[in-house]
């Protein structure tokens, strides 16, 4: 029988770590921002009927980049967990950061235990509130810690690029038509920094949006909708860049 | 029973596990105890008194469907409620109004609208409306037992069929038997007279407005006759609850709307208390 070689617990998470972060990598990044009047949700998928976004709950979205089939499960247990849930107890007890917390769990013990292979995942929780102060975005990258957002998140392979860009630019208060630009203007760069064309209909985007009269907040927006809100002529870097220029002087 | 595993608050293995999009599939597996149908009840001598819905009513127009149903809750000669909701959005296109033991009722639309929303959150795409009459039969058989003590749940099902592009009305027994109804149907105490009432002045070509004031004028004339159902009550201002489904989906009148259909109802019943006259040939 031979010996197992010892590795170092730091090892062996850093090992973890890669195997995860390279399955990450090799999917598409996406982006999550606020807007007026909600939380919209941006990425590029060629394919109509595997949705990265999709609804939760009533005011809660979810959105994933990395392995389908891992996210695809966890998002199953996150609809199980937030119907039994508001079933058992009220439709208000289902709260964004009780399905974070679970899913950071999750993803955290899975993570940790030698014997199973770690989640190739990161995900998006996002919950709409009443007013834009209550909105709320959790980013949990593969180790299962929870990292509270504001104004605008990207997960995925290139998400530390396309994050630094949408820093820059995104403010409070954008209507959807610039924030979906922007959006899409941070997916369209590529590592090297030359842009490309994503044609309306290889984009996936979906929102919460809080004045829908219904008390499901979730919508798709797709096919006229979506290249209404591409075409419309507002401006979606100029009033930015203007106003973060303006912070740079006063910063001086 | 709570979601969450005490020991870690991860999800649980069977959130986990790959199963049906059903939600009461779910619940069997993992929590049967918060299923309505698994409760056993103690022999019980005669009937248990508990509040009951009455009278529940619906139309179909070319445009779409009406589901109305009356405000009242009895126990036994008491009225037990004035002012109960019997009507309910299941999902976008489709309402359940129901009738019978009020309590259980309420808990089965409940899980129902779960059910519906859970299959749509799993798939991404909604149920035939056949399917969710389908669901819904199944809910109501598995209150068998307890319908066979005196706590029958009976609902009324309308909704568009977003496939036949058309309003369709489903109606059922209490043994979970299902039957489509064509042009108008009615549930409850109320629902011989509302049916009378209904056969008389219901025609193929309704407006959306015209189907609203049948279904009023019915509740109207299933009050009149059963002490059970609810009229209109001006005094309160509780007005029947009357819900429109169209291509557009689920919409519920405000009450500005239903009173003032209500009120004029009354004004013309003040002149003529049996309503309007069909033709005799």
């Amino acid at each position: 029988m031979s010996t197992p070689f010892y590795v170092s617990p730091q090892q062996a998470m850093a090992d973890r770590a890669e195997y995860a972060r390279k399955g990450i990598a090799r999917g598409r990044s996406l982006v999550v921002l606020q807007y007026a009047d909600g939380i919209v949700f941006v990425g590029e998928n060629p394919s109509r009927a595997l949705h990265k976004f999709s609804e939760i709950y009533d005011r809660i979205g979810f959105a994933a980049a990395g392995k389908y089939n891992e996210y695809e499960n966890l998002r199953i247990g996150g609809v199980r967990y937030a119907d039994l849930r508001g079933y058992t107890y009220d439709r208000d007890d289902v709260t964004a950061r009780g399905l974070a917390n679970v899913y950071a769990q999750t993803l955290g013990t899975i993570f940790s235990s030698a014997g199973e292979k770690p989640y190739e995942v990161e995900l998006v929780v996002a919950e709409v509130g009443t007013s834009p102060e209550g909105d709320q975005i959790y980013r949990l990258p593969h180790d299962g810690s929870i990292v509270d957002e504001h104004g605008s998140v990207a997960v995925g392979g290139n998400a530390e690029q396309i994050g630094n860009f949408l820093d820059q630019r995104h403010r409070d208060g954008m209507s959807l038509a610039e924030a979906l630009k922007l959006a899409v203007q941070a997916l369209s760069r590529d590592t090297n920094g030359s842009e490309r064309e994503i044609p309306a209909e290889r984009l996936e985007v979906a929102v919460l949006d809080r004045t829908r009269p219904q008390s499901r907040k979730f919508k798709r927006i797709v096919g006229r909708q979506l290249a209404r809100l591409l075409e419309s002529q507002e401006p979606a870097t100029t009033p930015t860049d203007a106003e973060s220029d303006e912070a740079e002087t006063s910063e001086d | 029973m709570e979601p969450n595993t005490r020991s870690t608050g991860r999800l649980p293995a069977a959130f986990l596990t790959p199963g049906s999009s059903s939600f009461m599939d779910f619940l069997a597996d993992h929590s049967p105890e918060l299923l309505p149908g698994r409760r056993t009840l103690p022999p019980v001598q005669g009937v248990i008194e508990a509040p009951h819905g009455t009278t529940i009513v619906a139309a179909s127009f070319p445009g779409g469907v009406v589901l109305a149903g009356d405000r009242r809750a009895t126990m036994g000669n008491m009225i037990a409620q004035r002012d109960i909701e019997k009507v309910f959005p299941s999902d976008e296109y489709s309402a359940v109004g129901i009738a019978g033991t009020a309590g259980l009722a309420v808990e089965m639309v409940k899980l129902f609208q779960l059910e519906l929303e859970h299959f749509e959150k799993v798939e991404g795409a909604q149920l035939s409306l056949e399917g969710k009459a389908n669901r819904l039969s199944t809910m109501i058989r598995s209150n068998l037992g307890m319908a066979m003590q005196g706590l029958a749940v009976v609902p009324l099902f309308a909704g568009w069929d977003l496939e036949r592009e058309r309003g369709r009305i489903f109606s059922y027994d209490v043994t979970g038997g299902r039957s489509e109804e064509h042009g108008f149907a009615a549930t409850g105490s109320g629902s011989l007279f509302a049916r009378g009432s209904m056969k008389k002045l219901y025609r193929e070509d309704l407006t959306e407005q015209q189907a609203v004031t049948l279904v009023v004028q019915a509740l109207y004339d299933a009050a009149d006759d059963d002490s059970a159902t609810g009229g209109p009550d001006v005094a309160r201002r509780i007005y029947p609850i009357v819900a429109v489904i169209t291509e557009d989906g689920y919409r519920r009148l405000t009450e500005a709307e239903s009173s003032e259909i209500a009120r004029s109802i009354l004004e013309r019943r003040l002149e003529q208390p049996d309503g309007p006259r069909a033709e005799l040939l």
